[in-house]
């Protein structure tokens, strides 16, 4: 199968508006979860989010009108404006702006979302019940649906070749990014614009994770507190927004126009749980042989891993997946770090699995790896350094991350050096 | 200008996000102002709203111009 690099990062985080800003704070130790303020949250039991920062006077902003004319964004979820945002970026970054038939019927999309525009939805449902059919909005529906963050950056980009999308709750931002792979590597295309995009911030959502008992409620007056993964004192995970994309390219595509190379994308696994709609079964097994199946594409033995970016939601999931992880690597726990990025991004659904494999590629890149924040007491003793506190230097060769998500659904990705 | 000439004009530009000086009674909601076919959906929605007008489909399909739409609820006042 042909070889598959990244050659472009974008990101919308609630660190901020920007692949480099969003690490250097993420690995400054910098946590972005606050009280929700722009809606009421009063009877909500979870009133906490990690929010991409919009007030200008901070640097790194989001400022939508940057990324889609205002008459546009007012027709669409934010989920798409943030995932048009990245893929701007991505696609800068990569260098990448297909100008011929060819160049562009061989540049695909494959961006994801969880639950996508939720807020929408519920605005139409009230117009519905309140003003009549006829008050719907040509501009509901396209303007919702999950696949149009693929469908407006191929529109803006002209990018004519495969256009997917991927549904797969937690999990979707790294199924994205490895399905994407798996289309160039088969030959479907030669350069894929990855990754998912989420914007669940809003009262029905809170209300509906919260009784899913999946939300942090018990840090409501210490927000950044809440997302504290492997710590004894977790409650659940603090919900974030934003988009997370790579530029995903065929090696000797990116080698003959000489674009930057992050990292290779070597391996790629998948499973299923088949056990429960949002537990995951407590021996991990779905988990491990995710890892054990990525690992295997890879051609890497679990020996070689040097940073793990763990799904670590802070619940109680957190040490069925680090006792997955364990069994994977047996002995060779004393090398590997492993650090969950939500306790500083929160935990961004569908578009988790991309930010987080953008991390794991700069992991690589700076031999760093980021910080387990709020870490204070491990809720379980293990050989594997956790990250607490701080980022740590170290020498970073090969990373692999980990999605999970309801309904049983995992993925793996696994990221090497690229040495030319 | 009168005042429905006003309402009109003030949806559109805010709808198409045009400048108000593209939006003259001769000029195209498709051809002049950059609107697709959803676009003058919502148009229609916009001025049902603003009005208090019920534009059925058949009309609506004839209401191309920013003049167009102007006349038609002139009418449907009277």
């Amino acid at each position: 199968m042909r070889r598959v690099v990244i050659t472009g990062t974008g990101m919308v985080s609630p660190l901020g508006c920007g692949t480099e800003i969003s690490w250097s704070r993420l690995i400054a130790g910098q946590n972005a979860a606050r009280l929700v303020t722009e809606f009421e949250v009063e009877d909500l039991p979870a009133k906490i989010a990690c929010r991409i920062p919009t007030d200008p006077s901070i640097e790194g902003a989001f400022n939508p009108d940057d990324w889609m004319e205002p008459k546009e964004q007012r027709k669409v979820d934010p989920f798409i404006v943030y995932g048009v945002a990245a893929a701007d970026m991505a696609l800068a970054d990569a260098g990448w702006h297909p100008k011929t038939d060819d160049d562009q019927c061989a540049t695909g999309v494959l961006i994801g979302s969880g639950i996508g525009g939720l807020e929408g939805i519920v605005e139409a449902g009230y117009t519905l019940r309140d003003k009549g059919p006829r008050r719907i909005s040509p501009f509901f529906i396209p303007g919702r649906l999950i696949n149009l963050v693929s469908g407006q950056v191929s529109i803006k980009h002209k990018l004519r070749g495969p256009n997917h999308a991927v549904v797969t709750a937690c999990s979707t931002g790294a199924h994205a990014i490895g399905d994407a792979a798996r289309l160039i590597a088969l030959g479907d295309a030669d350069v894929m614009v990855a990754g998912g995009a989420e914007s669940p911030i809003c009262r029905i959502s809170l209300a509906g994770f919260a009784a899913c008992k999946a939300l942090s409620t018990q840090h409501n007056d210490n927000p950044q507190k809440a997302s504290r993964p492997y710590d004894r004192d977790r409650d659940g995970f603090v919900m974030g927004e934003g988009a997370g994309i790579v530029v995903l390219e065929e090696l000797e595509h990116a080698k003959a126009r000489g674009a930057k190379i992050y990292a290779e994308v070597v391996g790629y696994g998948l499973s299923g749980d088949a056990f429960h709609i949002t537990a995951p079964s407590e021996d991990g097994d779905g988990a491990f042989r995710c890892m054990t199946a990525a690992l295997k594409r890879a051609g890497i033995s679990a020996s070689e891993l040097d940073y793990i970016n763990a799904h670590g939601t802070s619940t109680m999931a957190d040490t069925i997946e680090l006792g997955a992880v364990e069994r994977l690597v047996g002995n060779a726990a004393s090398k590997i770090s492993m650090s969950s990025t939500k306790s500083a991004v929160g935990h961004l659904l569908g578009a988790a699995g991309a930010i987080e494999a953008i991390f794991s590629t700069l992991a690589i890149r700076d031999n760093i790896a980021p910080p387990t924040l709020n870490l204070d007491n491990p809720d379980v003793e293990t050989g594997i350094d956790l990250v607490p506190h701080v980022a740590r230097k170290r020498e970073i060769n090969v990373a692999l991350s980990n999605s999970f998500g309801f309904g049983g659904t995992n993925a793996s990705l696994v990221l090497r050096r690229y040495e030319g | 200008m009168s005042d429905i000439a006003e309402r009109v004009k003030k949806i559109v530009i805010d709808h198409l996000g045009v400048d108000a000086d593209k939006v003259v009674e001769g000029a195209s909601f498709i051809d002049d102002l950059g609107a697709d076919s959803l676009d003058t959906v919502e148009l229609v929605m916009a001025f049902e709203e603003e009005f208090g007008v019920e534009i059925p489909d058949d009309a609506a399909d004839s209401i191309l111009t920013v003049g167009d739409a102007v006349k038609f609820i002139e009418k449907a006042q009277a």
